[in-house]
């Protein structure tokens, strides 16, 4: 397989855990809320969604049990920083260090055992285009459904009211609980939000991208979803552009060596974090000078 | 009818002695149900976790190793903390101060470099105050929050540090092994008490924890610092200036990290290895929170935490737990904490519609 071939065929199925912990973290975040425990969320989710396909073979079980622990982990962070107002980045750390601590207690048996992936489905016959039939239009079934799940919460934030009243909430609770919107409601729902796709996102690392568990398997991968979500200014086209360039970024090593880059591999990992801070600079410039 | 929480006046005495023993109390209680559930022996976990540490003294003076970098780091964290000022990646202003540090030792591997050992923390410093004070300029300059630009770099230093030691400072003769040469003698820092490891860094920690609550409490400084965090306004009514508290908020943190990582190198590590990123920086945040970021609780939260470091290393013998019971130890720690201080900082109220 050429180096080309590879990229085209790995950079959906990269992007993609990265893409869904993004979108759920825009969510919390467009409701006014910041939860840093994406990284703890995430590795929560792998090592259920491991733990369930290893006892009942069945992925569905898997995203859905992924999705419901993380949502559980979640609402923990809700209940500090809308139950009891706590302060949201010390609420955000200790969901994550929770859930990385309970990931590698849960999943500590299950480490070096191994379970089937997810078969890959070219999609309605487009797999005989050459080149990128094989590669970019052959994939499994979540990246399908993912895909569809983008468009989809594209429509909801920027077609429908219900779009309109999270950004309301997030941008001036105020007016949006004068005007009678529950504000912590809302939130409480963006955060479940939140939790249920860095389960899904979890999942898909622990059981479909390499179908094994490891304590630390995340590697970073939370916070690069995090820094995301700034990346992508809080749109899900960005942000979904985003994760296919962090993707292709994350296959680091390998993408350099395809593309004949004698830089070190650090340089690639690193270039994500750079971009953020550069991001984050040019925005809160913008903000600054409209202010 | 509505439950609200309205902020008590006067945050009593009370409150920040009752909330992180709750705190404990029903972390190991969340501990035990936990431990049992996965079939571990619970007792026998807890009690490594808590007492193991107290039973012999160099399982002690383990603890006192471990404690001078979280202590040192949570009361520079604690400061910017108190400001609002948010710096979450100590991780990676500490690893800047480790990296600053071992260029001497690496630069100068017969030890050939006069005064050596304050040179070095003298460049952890410098590295972690520098590092920091990026965010800051970012900060005051651009309006860039710190929180994201100080996690962002935390990863980024994480990179710097591989790409040292698998590439120029990796050891020719380490068998391939990404570590830095060992360090000459007069590159390590005096052992504290004969027969363990803990260093004279314990005795940085607490001097620097006396004079975060010299600042903090009886300094003009510190009362401007205090009150940008809890009334910004007023701050800026008063005429303190807010970019002055975010560049010394970011500063402090960074130099305590600095230091931090610079005694990491040169004590009980006595290299630059990958070990070095073990998490002191996140640690250090749980502990300044769970201290109530009042400098003298922190010296009581940093002991409690270093006990479940050393503990958690004894549990993974003696219940069969991972390492990783630490970390959830800590999480739960946290948790509980935030829970318990607000509910006892705040007075629950009913908030009853007034019938028209």
């Amino acid at each position: 397989m050429s180096g080309l071939e590879f990229l085209l065929a790995g950079t959906l199925a990269a992007a993609l855990p990265l893409l869904l912990a993004a979108l759920g973290e825009m969510v919390v975040e467009k409701a006014g809320l910041l939860n840093l425990g994406l990284e703890g969320m995430m590795a929560i989710g792998a090592a259920i969604a491991f733990i369930c396909v290893y006892h009942t073979g069945s992925h569905f079980v898997g995203f859905l049990g992924a999705a419901a622990v993380s949502t559980l982990t979640a609402l923990l962070f809700a209940a500090l920083v809308i139950g009891v107002q706590a302060n949201q980045v010390a609420s955000g750390l200790a969901i994550g260090v929770l859930g990385l601590g309970l990931s590698a207690l849960f999943g500590k048996s299950y480490e070096s055992l191994t379970i089937q992936g997810l078969p890959k489905l070219g999609l309605l016959g487009l797999s005989e285009i050459p080149l990128i039939g094989p590669t970019l239009l052959t994939q499994d079934i979540v990246v399908w459904v993912s895909i569809g799940m983008t468009f989809g919460l594209w429509w909801v934030l920027n077609r429908t009211k219900l779009g309109l009243v999270i950004t309301a909430v997030g941008e001036n609770p105020e007016a949006a609980r004068a005007i009678g919107y529950p504000v912590s409601l809302i939130r409480l729902y963006a955060v479940a939000f939140g939790g249920a796709m860095c389960g899904i996102a979890g999942a898909y690392a622990s059981t479909v991208y390499t179908p094994l568990w490891a304590d630390g398997m995340i590697a970073g991968r939370g916070w690069i979803a995090l820094a995301l979500v700034v990346f992508g200014t809080w749109q899900t086209g960005r942000v979904a552009f985003g994760a296919l360039l962090f993707g292709i970024l994350s296959l680091g090593e390998l993408t350099a060596q395809a593309m004949g880059i004698g830089l070190p591999s650090q340089v690639l990992s690193s270039l994500p974090y750079f971009v953020t801070i550069l991001m984050l600079v040019v925005i809160s410039r913008r903000k600054l000078r409209s202010a | 009818m509505k439950l609200r929480l309205i902020r008590r006046d006067a945050a009593s005495r009370l409150a920040m002695f009752a909330s992180p023993v709750l705190a404990l109390a029903l972390t190991c209680l969340a501990s035990l149900v936990l431990f049992a559930a996965l079939g571990k022996p619970a007792g026998a976990a807890l009690h490594a976790l808590l007492l193991k540490p107290f039973l012999s003294w160099y399982s002690f003076s383990e603890v006192l190793l471990k404690m001078a970098p979280l202590l040192l780091i949570a009361q520079g964290l604690a400061i910017g903390f108190r400001a609002n000022v948010f710096n979450i990646g100590a991780e990676g202003q500490f690893i800047v101060g480790a990296l600053c540090a071992s260029a001497m030792p690496v630069y100068f591997p017969q030890g050939d470099l006069p005064l050596m050992l304050p040179t070095m923390i003298a460049a952890g410093a410098l590295g972690g105050t520098v590092y920091a004070l990026i965010a800051a300029a970012l900060r005051t300059r651009f309006g860039a929050s710190e929180i994201l630009v100080t996690l962002m770099m935390a990863l980024i230093a994480v990179q710097i540090l591989n790409y040292l030691l698998l590439g120029p400072w990796k050891d020719p003769r380490g068998f391939n092994f990404p570590q830095t040469v060992m360090f000459p003698d007069n590159a390590l820092l005096p052992i504290l008490f004969d027969g363990t490891r803990t260093n004279i860094s314990l005795i940085f920690s607490l001097l620097a924890s006396v004079f975060a609550y010299l600042i903090m409490q009886h300094h003009f400084r510190g009362y401007q610092l205090r009150t940008a965090g809890l009334a910004p306004r007023a701050a800026l009514y008063a005429g303190f200036s807010a970019p002055r508290m975010v560049w010394l908020g970011l500063g402090i943190g960074g130099l305590a990290a600095g230091i931090a990582g610079a005694s990491e190198v040169a004590g009980p590590l006595g290299q630059l290895q990958r070990s070095v990123t073990s998490g002191y920086g996140y640690a250090a945040i749980i502990v300044a929170y769970v201290g109530g970021l009042n400098p003298l609780g922190i010296i009581a939260s940093s002991f409690l935490i270093s006990v479940i470091y050393i503990g958690g290393d004894s549990a993974t013998v003696s219940a069969g737990l991972p390492v990783a019971a630490v970390e959830v130890f800590q999480g739960l720690l946290l948790f509980f904490y935030l829970l318990t201080f607000t509910l006892i900082r705040y007075r629950v109220e009913l908030d009853r519609k007034v019938p028209a």
